[in-house]
């Protein structure tokens, strides 16, 4: 009992701290989210500003009011540099680890330079990789080094668009996506013979997949079609991402491949394993688990990402826009703190989407031992 | 007990009358323009050497770091002594409405302001019958810059109206020039908007979208938008990679003609480029704008609750003084809101300026927060980013006016 109580007094302070510090400004932020803060002048930045509640006011019109057709854009480039940069971080960090691995010697040396430029901050990156990425200059001349003629891709500048859709047909894609997700559940359990997990899954796949192309399709979010897509002005922010972040992963698939015991290997190989089998059934299952933790913390840091596309577009160029963008503008330059406040009530749905089912499935697995 | 009680009544009169002897400015002006501001500072130290002054500023150009670092102090109910702050509906939409400053009328009557400052920039800086903070300088929004030599050389004369902007263009680009006009970032396009838009719509309509009379949806609001087009085509397609001063470069450079950008394009061309004002570069009213002084300015308020109020209004006395202005804007690039300053003081541009200040119709800029809430303002960018983005002035003005209606633009400027 005595040991309960000491234990309990000393994680009191801490426990308070992130209750207030944490939980409470979430609380607060959310009740924010929620009023009126910032549309009537006068009590924006009132020494006691006088709040109402709206219900979902704001949210409401950041997913379907008119002016606000830059926050949908800026969900859209997050969603596909979330996409790009965890594929690009993760794809380039296990080439890298298994080159440096396979080299016979300079291995420390190797990994030190790839591992550098994650000691740099993203504002640091962003402005090198802005000035290398002007039109008329840095990577653009690259090629003449060798007698080519010189790139011709605006990279930030341009305002193309690729993998165009209309806002309105957003329920139907979400709704195909989730199902497609929840199909490859059901194949999963009638793979491990769980029966009742393969039907319910099924089940819903079905209804979602009956809604999407009868209902579905019909829903208007908007009067009028509004159309969103993958900007290009984002693929030199992804790759300034990628440059940074895909020797942390290289670090980690490192560690991953030191991991796998050497008589394994050794086996299958006395087995008669080609290298590609060797790849594709041991070494591959055998860093999934790293490939995961590595996904978690590239994924909240793509849906977080803020400095690296203030330092490279700046906070007024809309094609490389991102929530986390939107939300400062709005809200410390537009006094619109009600409406920020959403926006940050929905990033951190989105991130605790990709976290808290990975924490919960650790925390099962803890018990479980 | 008593004795504890003393001891801490003690320290408390102490550190009150050690607060008397401070004064906190809370501005942007770091870098190239904070040789101004401590030049203005070191006056304000020779009058009253008791005082003890925080120099407290944020980088960032235009203010906008600054501006987010005060909200948060405001907010938080600690408001800096006197803050700088973009004159007119910067400060009005944001603070006045919220009740957070004070009225300095008194101030304007006892040092007879009202006449040393133009009758249009007290207008701007006026509000439900007071007067809230005090110009410390001018700079004109409304200005194309152009090297006279190169000009000559490709045989054309700078344009009067925009009409005969897209026909030197023209010209231009069968010479060779690929982008006649040179341009920036977005806000610098939002720059060169605002002087199509008082070109087209002239200052009478100008102030009428502003107060709420003139509908962004109205034909000839449209019909800015149509001309903006016009004029983009004329312009670089690089140009949401460049800041103003490599916008600027490419003038200096002969790669383009001409640049539209507020006087400070004078400061960095004179003082780092080092040419010379009205012979190495020269400049003229941005097209159809002759007559007419789009200004913007900087000034500073005073906050209700400031801790340290009497120090603060003797600033504002010498910010506003002769001597202050003086002192301040050669250093700063700028010229004085006072009519009577002494021109001798000022380089040929500040001269060419000073005597537009002087006789020309004032109004005040969008961009740089004379006319328009910050709600407006901060939105405005998106405006452009739809007109960049479709090319459509119907749809440019659509989004406009439906910021406007949600912001309540013009319900507050009356």
């Amino acid at each position: 009992m005595r040991d309960r109580i000491l234990a309990f007094s000393v994680l009191l302070p801490s426990l308070l701290a992130v209750g207030v510090f944490v939980y409470g400004f979430i609380g607060q932020n959310l009740w924010v989210s929620l009023t009126d803060w910032g549309k009537d002048p006068a009590q924006a930045l009132a020494l006691r500003p006088e709040l109402r509640f709206v219900g979902l006011e704001n949210y409401r019109e950041l997913f379907t009011g008119f002016v606000d057709v830059r926050f949908r854009q800026s969900v859209v480039n997050l969603i596909f540099f979330t996409l790009f940069f965890m594929a690009g971080s993760l794809g380039l960090g296990l080439l890298l680890a298994l080159a440096v691995d396979r080299a016979p010697k300079g291995e420390g040396f190797f990994r030190t330079v790839f591992l550098f430029p994650m000691s740099l901050s993203f504002v640091v990156t962003g402005t090198i990789w802005r000035w290398m990425l002007q039109p008329q200059g840095g990577v653009n001349v690259l090629p003449t080094l060798f007698g080519l003629p010189p790139l011709s891709f605006p990279w930030l500048a341009t305002r193309e668009q690729v993998l165009v859709f209309d806002w309105n047909h957003l329920p139907f894609y979400t709704a195909l996506a989730v199902g497609l997700v929840l199909l490859y559940v059901a194949y999963a359990a009638h793979r491990e013979g769980e029966r009742r997990r393969f039907l319910w899954a099924l089940l819903s796949a079905g209804v979602l997949f009956l809604w999407a192309f009868t209902l579905g399709r019909g829903l208007k979010l908007l009067p009028y079609p509004e159309t969103h897509g993958f900007s290009l002005a984002l693929v030199g922010v992804i790759l300034a991402a990628v440059w940074q972040m895909s020797g942390y992963t290289m670090a980690l698939y490192l560690a991953g491949l030191r991991g796998i015991p050497v008589e394994v290997l050794e086996a299958a190989r006395v087995d008669g394993a080609s290298e590609w089998q060797l790849f594709r059934r041991i070494i591959f299952p055998m860093l999934a688990p790293i490939t995961l933790s590595a996904m978690i913390v590239l994924g909240h840091i793509a849906l977080k990402i803020f400095d690296l596309v203030f330092a490279m577009a700046g906070l007024d160029y809309a094609p490389t826009d991102v929530p986390a963008i939107y939300m400062y503008l709005l809200a410390f330059r537009g006094n619109q703190f009600a409406k920020g406040a959403a926006i940050g009530i929905l990033l951190l749905l989105l991130v605790a989407v990709v976290v808290v089912p990975y924490l919960a499935s650790q925390l099962r697995k803890e018990v479980r031992r | 007990m008593r004795k504890w009680l003393l001891a801490i009544g003690m320290v408390l009169g102490l550190s009150a009358l050690a607060q008397t002897g401070k004064l906190e400015i809370f501005s942007w002006w770091a870098g190239d323009e904070g040789p101004a501001l401590e030049a203005l500072i070191r006056l304000y130290k020779q009058k009253y050497p008791g005082v003890e002054v925080i120099n407290a500023t944020v980088t960032g150009g235009a203010g906008v770091n600054a501006r987010a670092v005060l909200k948060t102090r405001m907010l938080g109910g600690d408001p800096p002594d006197t803050f700088q702050v973009h004159a007119g509906m910067e400060l009005i939409g944001t603070w006045v409405v919220a009740n957070r400053m004070e009225d300095l009328t008194f101030l304007f009557r006892q040092e007879g302001w009202l006449q040393a400052f133009p009758k249009g920039l007290i207008d701007l800086i006026s509000y439900k019958g007071g007067i809230w903070s005090v110009p410390v300088n001018i700079h004109r929004s409304n200005v194309m810059w152009y090297l006279p030599a190169k000009l000559k050389e490709w045989g054309v004369n700078p344009p009067r109206t925009w009409d005969e902007f897209l026909a030197t263009c023209e010209t231009l680009k069968q010479k060779g020039l690929e982008a006649p006009l040179a341009l920036g970032e977005n806000w610098t396009q939002q720059h060169l908007w605002e002087s199509v838009a008082l070109a087209v719509l002239g200052p009478d309509d100008w102030n009428n979208l502003w107060n709420g009379k003139l509908r962004f949806t109205d034909p000839k609001a449209v019909r800015v938008w149509e001309v903006f087009g016009r004029v983009l085509d004329c312009a670089n397609k690089d140009a949401a990679g460049l800041s103003w001063q490599q916008a600027v470069d490419r003038v200096v450079q002969g790669k383009a003609a001409f640049n539209i950008m507020g006087d400070w394009a004078a400061g960095y061309m004179t003082t780092t480029l080092k040419l010379k004002p009205g012979t190495d570069f020269a400049w003229a009213p941005s097209p159809g704008t002759q007559g007419v002084f789009m200004m913007l300015s900087d000034s500073f308020g005073l906050p209700t609750g400031a801790k340290n109020r009497q120090n603060a209004i003797n600033w504002l006395r010498l910010v506003g003084s002769k001597e202050g202005q003086d002192t301040f804007n050669p250093l700063k690039g700028s010229i004085a809101a006072r009519l009577d300053s002494d021109p001798r003081k000022y380089n040929a541009y500040g001269q060419s300026a000073m005597k537009d200040w002087r006789s020309n119709r004032i109004v005040g800029s969008l961009v740089h927060g004379a006319v328009a809430p910050e709600s407006f303002m901060s939105q405005f960018g998106t405006v452009m980013e739809i007109f960049l983005q479709t090319k459509n002035p119907q749809a440019a003005a659509n989004a406009a006016q439906a910021i406007a209606d949600q912001v309540g633009l013009g319900r507050l400027g009356q």
